[in-house]
């Protein structure tokens, strides 16, 4: 974000510049840490003063955005996620090819703020609605498509590194949760043993002012890729019969549900265990539970969970449980190329398990969902695969 | 001059229906003394008869002797020759005879007054009397002819000062005004009338001149003395079938074209249709007298050679070569004589054909000077520019002067002239904004031809100055154009040349030949024209994208201003200017303002390539035939004229006005 410039001794705009970068870097160290009282409106402010007092010294305004790349990210080996980079990219506004994105940044931004004052949350989508109208004078709109107004909402995230649930706006909620845990969620407690086949749908703000823990009986979280495996298992009382959390994130797990999962492995110190398809996505998506993702890699820190494990399902499982030809899914030139790709991420790398893992799958030229281990028996999976493995902790995979 | 050349074509032709042809090649050849009226300087000729008399041959049954061949041979004169071959000379058609009558009495009437050292001011009226019958008269204010001369020049086919003079002169039908007065004898049976007034205490003669065709001669029908309101000079008016048109090849075109390449000269013409075409003088200054020069020897051919040593008044080769041509000096006349098996003392009369073949061949071989070119006058970059402006409304003008060179030992000069935009592009712009399409006919530039100052209107095609334009690659200039077309814009191409010799194609004198040197001069002058064009265009085009992204950055200040605002409190209206100065910053290129010349004031100049011979029309309406533009030492007026043109409302940009400047 642009940095205040207070100095009024600086005249020249490249001094005044490099003084404010200065700071920038320092600040991005410890982002995201003890963020007790995140002051977002005030960070909103900050950023149009900056505005004002850069136009005030004739210098073309601008903001820098933290770039979201994976050229930007690096995996802390220490803290064991992914943190993002000092890398910034500057939007100026007398820039022909980036003046209306920088008009939209300021525009969402005071639409934040807003939100923020009157205690509003929004979808991203009903921001997209609310930032947009015609410009004055003109037939041009200030945002043609949502598709425009989302990276602007990340851009805004990043440069004033608050959470998307900090400037009041929320993701569809996408994910559910059921187990062995009593909690309150805004006033509302909630025994999440009592919640029939649905579940508790994890909402996108799941922030300690909205939901607080009370009472856990759960001994570990296991959070399964779909919602078809969860249901399989919310049927057949799982979390009942192994005392845990049973959550899913539908696919690649919305920030709600990880941020869910960080705080119930943080506060209630459970072990996240992760259930995926044994294809690449799968392992992708258990990655970006354990280390982050890179496009919230700010927010690594709020939201990883460096300790969780892959459980399955392992591509050496066809023969462990003597699986019928049935299950396998022919791998393809994407699936393949993908497979490289994770194989080649910092985070992945040097990891021989891992390895050995992504080899075999190769090497087996197939891939299995969750779902087909069905073919032995409906339960098979929650009967009988998930105890075993379970109980053989050698074969998790970290 | 150019006479030389008509006077080739009449032998040639009138020659034909005679039948006398079986002996012309051996004679020509032999070059022995022309038994007919105008044995020219055949060798030109030679070719085209010994063609046409093998056909002949294969056409005749019988063979006829050469006694009851002459029998029939007998003079022709060169009125009745005209009577029968008008088309030659430019009266094909009811419409080009018009304007060739037109081309001729303006011609003349510019040539007199010019030479005579009087800024032209000249009338023509063209009246319709009946369906295809006109008369025009013309008036000029130059020196007016003495009485005894003027059956003369108006009756009397080839008769007239330019005939065999080396000299840039416009001359342009050689046959020249009489040929008019006997197309319009021929025609309506009328007269030519004709007044002339020498000075203001002087007498005006009112003669009616009728010309006996047999005999080349004036009939003077009417002699008297008249009382006219103007001080000088003379009004010829005759009366003849034609038809009046518009448009291309038209009277119309042809004055407007005659403006543009005489400045100097007011033209006031009064159509049939009662229109008034006023064409004030642009500038002051006339043409430099041209002097005369002697034939060049690289310019020659061997027949002119032999007719200048019967026709030489020098009796030594020798003196010969030094008097009668150019750039020939003692030791060269001495080393070509020598080449050729002769001495400078070598008596002229003695010089026989093979002789004078070696002795052409080693003048062709020898090493000389080109020959001068202070013979040449052209209009310069400047009366281009006043013509051009006076004539065509557009909004770009420039225009280049090339140096004088030479094409077969003739000194010549190229001028190129552009116009371009302005309403020049006004009908396709509007055609445009009517159809919402953009797929209107895109204009094509106009190329506008000048030979010494004459207008070319016909066979634009076969024109050396035509393909010089098609040869140009115009993209380079920012300009489209098909691969070898005229290129498609709104520009009109101004192309003159001046030598002592104009090569035309043919006879009618409406092509200029295509010589590699010619069309590499057009070409380099095109190449000037277009480079400044081409920056102007890029200028113009830098501005205008500046111009737009300022448009965009202020579209957007509003909005930034207006969610800061609604973010945190500030002064809205110094936060808004702060904003606004940046934008125009920015921006600056989209103030960019050009003074006249097409130059970037120096205000925002970045680059300092500075353009000759440019003006830049900005506003619209502008008066532009009074511009003095070139006078020396007042810059003033231009000034002012600038001044108004913006407070009129030439806009430049469209934010320029509402912004106040507040630049440190």
């Amino acid at each position: 974000m642009a940095k205040r410039t207070t100095s009024k001794g600086t005249s020249g705009a490249k001094k005044s510049t490099g003084a404010k970068k200065a700071p920038a870097a320092k600040s991005s160290a410890p982002r995201g840490k003890r963020r007790e009282r995140p002051d977002t409106a005030g960070k909103i402010v900050t950023l149009a003063q900056d505005i004002v007092s850069l136009a005030h010294e004739e210098t073309d305004p601008f903001v820098d955005i933290p770039i979201r790349a994976l050229s930007n990210v690096d995996f802390n080996p220490k803290t064991r996620y992914i943190e993002m980079g000092d890398k910034t990219q500057r939007r100026n506004f007398f820039n022909f090819g980036q003046a209306k994105r920088f008009m939209q940044t300021m525009l969402v931004a005071s639409k934040c703020k807003e939100n923020v004052e009157a205690q509003k949350t929004t979808s991203i989508r009903g921001m997209y609605y609310l930032s947009k109208h015609t410009i004055k004078g003109t037939k041009e709109k200030t945002f043609d498509a949502q598709e425009e107004c989302d990276p602007i909402l990340e851009d805004l995230e990043v440069s004033l590194s608050a959470l998307r649930e900090e400037l009041h706006v929320y993701a569809s909620s996408r994910g559910a949760m059921i187990g062995e845990l009593t909690f309150v969620d805004s006033g509302d407690t909630i025994d999440a043993t009592k919640l029939g086949s649905g579940g508790y749908a994890i909402p996108s703000i799941v922030e300690p002012d909205v939901i607080q823990f009370k009472k856990c009986n759960a001994k570990f979280i296991l959070h399964v890729e779909k919602d078809t495996v969860w249901r399989r298992f919310v049927e057949d009382r799982f979390w009942e019969k192994h005392k845990c959390i049973l959550t899913h994130g539908n696919g690649q797990p919305p920030r709600g549900v990880r941020r869910l999962l960080h705080r119930m492995h943080k506060e209630l110190k459970l072990p996240v265990l992760v259930l995926m398809d044994n294809d690449p996505w799968g392992y992708y998506i258990y990655s970006v539970i354990k280390q982050g993702s890179i496009n919230l890699a700010f927010e690594s820190s709020r939201m990883a969970v460096p300790d969780a494990k892959y459980i399955g399902v392992s591509s050496f499982d066809y023969d462990r449980f003597g699986l019928s030809d049935d299950v396998k899914i022919e791998l393809d030139a994407n699936d393949m190329r993908r497979a490289k790709q994770i194989l080649n991420y910092p985070w992945f790398a040097g990891k021989k398990p891992w390895e050995k893992e992504i080899r075999k799958m190769a090497k087996n030229g197939f891939k299995m969902e969750v779902e087909a281990l069905s073919v032995k028996r409906l339960t098979f999976v929650t009967d009988e695969y998930a105890p075993a493995k379970l109980k053989d902790k050698k074969a998790w995979l970290d | 001059m150019d006479d030389d050349q008509v006077s080739t074509a009449v032998q040639s032709t009138f020659e034909f229906p005679a039948d006398t042809t079986e002996t012309a090649p051996a004679e020509i050849a032999a070059m022995t003394p022309a038994r007919k009226p105008r044995a020219g300087t055949g060798s030109k000729a030679t070719p085209k008869k010994t063609k046409a008399t093998g056909k002949r041959k294969k056409a005749e049954q019988q063979p006829a002797s050469a006694e009851t061949m002459a029998a029939q041979q007998r003079e022709i004169s060169i009125s009745e020759f005209f009577a029968r071959n008008r088309h030659l000379l430019g009266f094909d058609n009811k419409r080009k005879a018009l304007l060739t009558s037109v081309k001729e009495a303006v011609d003349n009437a510019l040539d007199a007054c010019e030479e005579a050292g009087v800024l032209p001011e000249i009338r023509l009226e063209i009246r319709q009397l009946a369906e295809d019958r006109f008369r025009m008269i013309c008036r000029d204010n130059g020196p007016g002819i003495v009485k005894d001369q003027i059956p003369n020049i108006f009756g009397k086919l080839l008769y007239g000062s330019k005939f065999h003079r080396l000299k840039m002169s416009r001359g342009q039908q050689g046959i020249g005004i009489s040929a008019a007065g006997m197309y319009g004898l021929l025609t309506t049976g009328k007269p030519v009338s004709i007044i002339s007034k020498t000075g203001p205490k002087k007498p005006a003669h009112h003669y009616k001149l009728a010309i006996d065709t047999k005999k080349n001669k004036p009939d003077i029908i009417e002699d008297r003395q008249v009382e006219v309101e103007w001080e000088r000079g003379t009004d010829i008016e005759i009366e003849m079938v034609a038809g009046f048109n518009r448009g291309r090849q038209s009277v119309f075109e042809y004055i407007e074209q005659t403006a543009i390449a005489n400045p100097h000269a007011s033209l006031y013409f009064k159509a049939p249709t009662g229109e008034l075409l006023e064409y004030p003088r642009a500038t002051d200054e006339l043409p430099t007298e041209t002097k005369e020069i002697k034939p060049h020897p690289h310019g020659i051919e061997l027949g002119v050679l032999m007719k200048m040593l019967k026709e030489t008044s020098s009796s030594q080769v020798g003196a010969f070569l030094q008097s009668d041509f150019s750039r020939v000096s003692p030791s060269i006349a001495k080393e070509v004589c020598e080449k050729a098996g002769i001495t400078p003392r070598t008596w002229v009369n003695t010089v026989e054909p093979p002789t004078a073949e070696k002795l052409y061949n080693a003048l062709q071989e020898a090493k000389l000077r080109a020959p001068a070119t202070d013979c040449l006058a052209p209009i310069g970059a400047e009366a281009i520019l006043s013509g051009l402006l006076k004539g065509i409304k557009a909004e770009f003008y420039t225009a280049s002067t090339r140096p004088p060179t030479v094409y077969r030992g003739n000194p010549f000069q190229i001028e190129v002239g552009f116009a371009f935009g302005g309403e020049l592009g006004a009908a396709e712009r509007a055609e445009e904004s009517t159809n919402g399409n953009k797929k209107s006919e895109p204009t094509t530039a106009r190329v506008i031809r000048f030979a010494n100052r004459v207008p070319l209107l016909y066979q634009q095609a076969g024109c050396c100055t035509f393909k010089s334009v098609t040869d140009t690659k115009w993209n380079n200039y920012g300009i489209s154009q098909s691969r070898g077309t005229v290129p498609q814009a709104p520009l009109v191409i101004f192309i003159h040349m001046a030598s002592v010799w104009v090569p035309f194609t043919s006879e009618s004198k409406e092509a200029v030949a295509d010589y590699d040197e010619i069309r590499k001069e057009i070409k380099l002058a095109i190449a000037e024209c277009g480079r400044r064009l081409g920056i102007y265009l890029r200028r113009k085009k830098r501005r205008a994208h500046f111009s737009q992204r300022r448009d965009v950055f202020h579209k957007y200040i509003d909005e930034v201003v207006d969610a800061c605002r609604s973010i945190t409190t500030f002064n809205r209206d110094d936060f808004r200017r702060d904003l606004v100065n940046l934008a125009e910053r920015a921006t600056d290129a989209a103030d960019m303002e050009f003074d006249d010349h097409g130059n970037i004031l120096a205000k925002n100049k970045r680059n300092g390539d500075d353009m000759e011979n440019t003006v830049v029309v900005d506003g619209a309406g502008q008066p532009r035939g009074q511009l003095k533009l070139f006078t020396p030492g007042d810059g003033e007026p231009e000034k002012k004229r600038r001044a108004s043109a913006d407070k009129s409302g030439a806009k430049k940009t469209k934010l320029k006005k509402k912004r106040p400047k507040s630049k440190k």
